[in-house]
């Protein structure tokens, strides 16, 4: 770690000798200490607000405090918070509601986003960047901007797709079984771009030459996509699951715009990280909601594991072992 | 570079004189809207009695000041000298003991006791008895109604008030006659039969012990007429402060809020302008009298200059002129009980067809029982409403309802 910088110093040139020695110390110390300096930002910004907040969090997870009373009033309860949590009916609820995001938002993402993004990379030429760019605008788009346009679209009495749709109007945002559906199309909405570009890129660095060999075997598209580009986007995949197994874990934006904390069906699309929110804020006990937080990243932690088990054979062995 | 040395020393110099010429003092006020209006408002007052005392107004969105005032607390930095606080909050901030007790010296509030409704200093005192914050203003609860719809259905506001089932009826017969809901939500009825009838001295969720109420008799009640009333089909099933709740007052859908007073302030601003004239006030049903909502203001512990924000406190809550100007102007309806008995009060409400629902509202004020808050109310609310919705939507049982709210609000309130 420090070797560059020492080897930095040595090959520094001498000072002449007829410049004032004092100059030449200082000049030398500056050269010394500019590395550090222009690292610096780097290291002050992720200490305030990366390492301190997560080394913090663990102190306080092992601390009763209701936050609005100072920091004076915070005092030492060991683990005591994390049975606390695990023994609370609405953390294991979020847990579940959680992993059922998880699943129905994840795995229509990959499903799609799969064969949409070989079949842009095969028939797509000149309009590609546009296409990607379109699936791609979700992802980028502001929190707000999505609260207000889903819910306008979505809404029971005046909303579009209810007025497309035959028969009685759905409660898509006020019923605990719609409300869920349409969280998870959401976020499936939202994250189906940031697959696509993965996948393409992906796809952009497996040889044409093996699609020539294999249509000169007579394979068809689909044996195209099944036989050739699926087996070598394994890596890819793994990856792309990978982070939305995480990102999904830790899904808390959509279903915290989209119902408002007052509905009745708050709690039926109550993922942990909203638990958590509410934990610390509505119900001030910041200890216990870092606690919270600390479980789920083991839980992350395990099933990202699991998942390189499972699944990054080939992909991320060397992360499975 | 000594030059620029110098330049800076006397940049710094020529602030520190400027600084010690005026002497004036900077208080701080941190608050969210619509509040910060009407201490905006104010301010010129403020400046010409206090000329050497400059208020500076943050104010960010409700549930963003609530957070910021929370970590502020936490971490004693960063605190206003003035906090507003909502009534949603009030119970959770006055219970963590952050705030000056403004019934010791050298605060007075003890000679204010008189000045406000005996209701509102009970939700700003916590359990050791300290006057944490004072009223800025209040919201005496009424149900408002369409009385053009009613009329057209052949009712009379008397067979909404007289009792839950009348009420229930008048609601079937409404939705037969013009389709309209009498309820935005059946969670509204819930909210008002759990305030009525407590026995002094009891908080809705919490006796004086602390022990949690939430399977006596009064919340099966409750539950049973909410539920009683969302089988009759008169509520609309949305929530408060969504799009459907708002379009449902613009296109005549919800013919009925049981709100505080100042709901009628937001329809006419905003909720539905074009039905203006046509809503009307009443006592709220079964003869209940309970308050929605209000706000306060408070002196965190760490506050800089207490004095100045004390002074700015008592101007905003205690001055009849200030208190009045809220209510012209925003609807505020004041806490301060001498600017309740002013003429303005009594004025013919255009917007509520010309009704003088001030002298309802200052009636009902004085009739709220001053019920104790709790830090874990909000918790508990939040605990029986997921249960009642369970109960709604599931056809969960009633007493297995109350009883799994009971376990997670024991729980939670274990400390």
């Amino acid at each position: 770690m420090t070797s560059p910088l020492t080897s930095e110093s040595a090959v520094a040139p001498p000072a002449p000798a007829h410049a004032s020695a004092s100059r030449a110390a200082w000049r030398r110390r500056a050269r010394k200490l500019a590395p550090y300096a222009f690292i610096a930002p780097f290291f002050v910004l992720f200490g305030v607000f990366g390492l301190f907040p997560l080394l913090f969090s663990i102190w306080l997870s092992l601390h009763q405090w209701d936050a609005a009373s100072g920091l004076a009033a915070m005092h030492w309860v060991g683990l005591e918070n994390y049975g606390y949590a695990i023994t609370d009916p609405w953390f294991s609820k979020s847990l579940l509601n959680t992993l059922w995001f998880a699943v129905a938002s994840g795995v229509p993402q990959h499903l799609v986003a799969l064969p949409l993004a070989f079949l842009i990379h095969m028939t797509l030429k000149r309009s590609r960047n546009f296409v990607v760019g379109a699936y791609f605008v979700p992802y980028v788009t502001s929190s707000v901007a999505i609260a207000l346009i889903f819910t306008t679209l979505f809404s029971k009495d005046y909303g579009v797709i209810n007025a497309m749709l035959p028969g009685p109007p759905i409660d898509w945002l006020g019923d605990k079984f719609w409300a869920r559906i349409t969280i998870a199309f959401v976020v499936f909405w939202r994250y189906l771009g940031w697959n696509v570009v993965l996948y393409l890129s992906a796809l952009q660095v497996i040889s044409g030459d093996l699609y020539e060999a294999a249509t000169l075997d007579g394979a068809s598209r689909w044996q195209q996509f099944r036989y050739v580009a699926l087996p070598l986007l394994k890596p890819m995949m793994f990856f792309a699951i990978t982070l939305t197994l995480i990102g999904n874990l830790q899904l808390f934006e959509e279903p915290f715009i989209l119902i408002p904390p007052d509905s009745g069906v708050a709690t039926s699309v109550m993922t942990t990280a909203t638990f958590m929110y509410r934990m610390a804020f509505s119900d001030g006990d910041f200890g216990t909601a870092s606690a919270v937080s600390w479980l789920l990243f083991f839980i992350i932690a395990a099933l990202t594991w699991g998942n390189a088990r499972l699944f990054g054979k080939e992909g991320a062995s060397d992360v499975a072992r | 570079m000594s030059s620029l040395l110098r330049a800076f020393l006397l940049a710094a110099a020529a602030l520190c004189a400027m600084g010690a010429s005026r002497a004036t003092t900077t208080i701080t006020l941190a608050t969210f809207p619509d509040l910060d209006r009407a201490a905006r408002a104010a301010l010129p007052r403020w400046h010409a009695a206090h000329p050497d005392v400059d208020v500076k107004i943050v104010s960010l969105q409700y549930a963003d000041h609530h957070d910021r005032m929370t970590t502020d607390l936490a971490t004693g930095s960063g605190l206003p000298d003035v906090m507003a606080i909502d009534f949603k909050f009030i119970g959770k901030f006055t219970g963590s003991g952050g705030f000056e007790d403004l019934y010791k010296p050298p605060y007075d509030a003890a000679g204010l006791r008189a000045a406000f409704p005996a209701y509102t200093l009970a939700q700003a005192t916590n359990a050791k008895g300290e006057l944490s914050a004072l009223p800025a203003d209040i919201g005496p609860g009424t149900l408002l109604y369409r009385a053009d719809l009613l009329a057209k259905a052949g009712l009379t506001e008397a067979d909404l008030t007289r009792d839950w089932p009348t009420f229930i009826a008048a609601g079937v017969k409404l939705k037969a006659a013009t389709g309209a809901c009498l309820l935005a939500s059946s969670n509204d009825v819930v909210d008002i039969v759990l305030r009525s009838n407590l026995p002094p001295g009891e908080g809705i969720y919490f006796d004086r012990a602390g022990k949690v109420l939430v399977d006596d008799a009064r919340f099966v009640r409750a539950f049973e007429l909410g539920r009683a009333a969302h089988r009759a089909g008169i509520d609309a099933g949305t929530t408060m402060w969504t799009n459907e709740w708002v379009a449902g007052f613009r296109s005549g859908r919800i013919a009925g809020q049981m709100m505080g007073s100042w709901l009628a302030g937001h329809l006419k601003n905003w909720l539905a302008p074009d039905t203006a004239g046509k809503w009307r006030s009443a006592p709220l049903p079964g003869g209940v009298y309970a308050s929605y909502g209000g706000s306060f203001y408070a002196i965190p512990r760490r506050a800089r200059h207490k004095a100045e924000a004390w002074a700015f406190i008592q101007f905003l809550t205690a001055d009849r002129q200030t208190q009045l100007d809220a209510l012209r102007q925003f609807g505020n309806f004041p806490s301060l009980l001498s600017a309740q008995q002013d003429p303005v009060v009594a004025e013919p409400i255009a917007f509520l067809g010309g009704q003088a629902a001030g002298v309802l509202w200052r009636d009902t004020a004085g009739k709220v029982p001053a019920i104790p808050v709790d830090k874990y109310d909000a918790m508990a609310t939040d605990a029986v409403r997921a249960e009642y919705q369970n109960v709604i939507a599931d056809g969960k049982d009633i007493h297995a309802a109350l009883a799994d709210a009971k376990t997670l609000i024991e729980h939670r309130a274990r400390r």
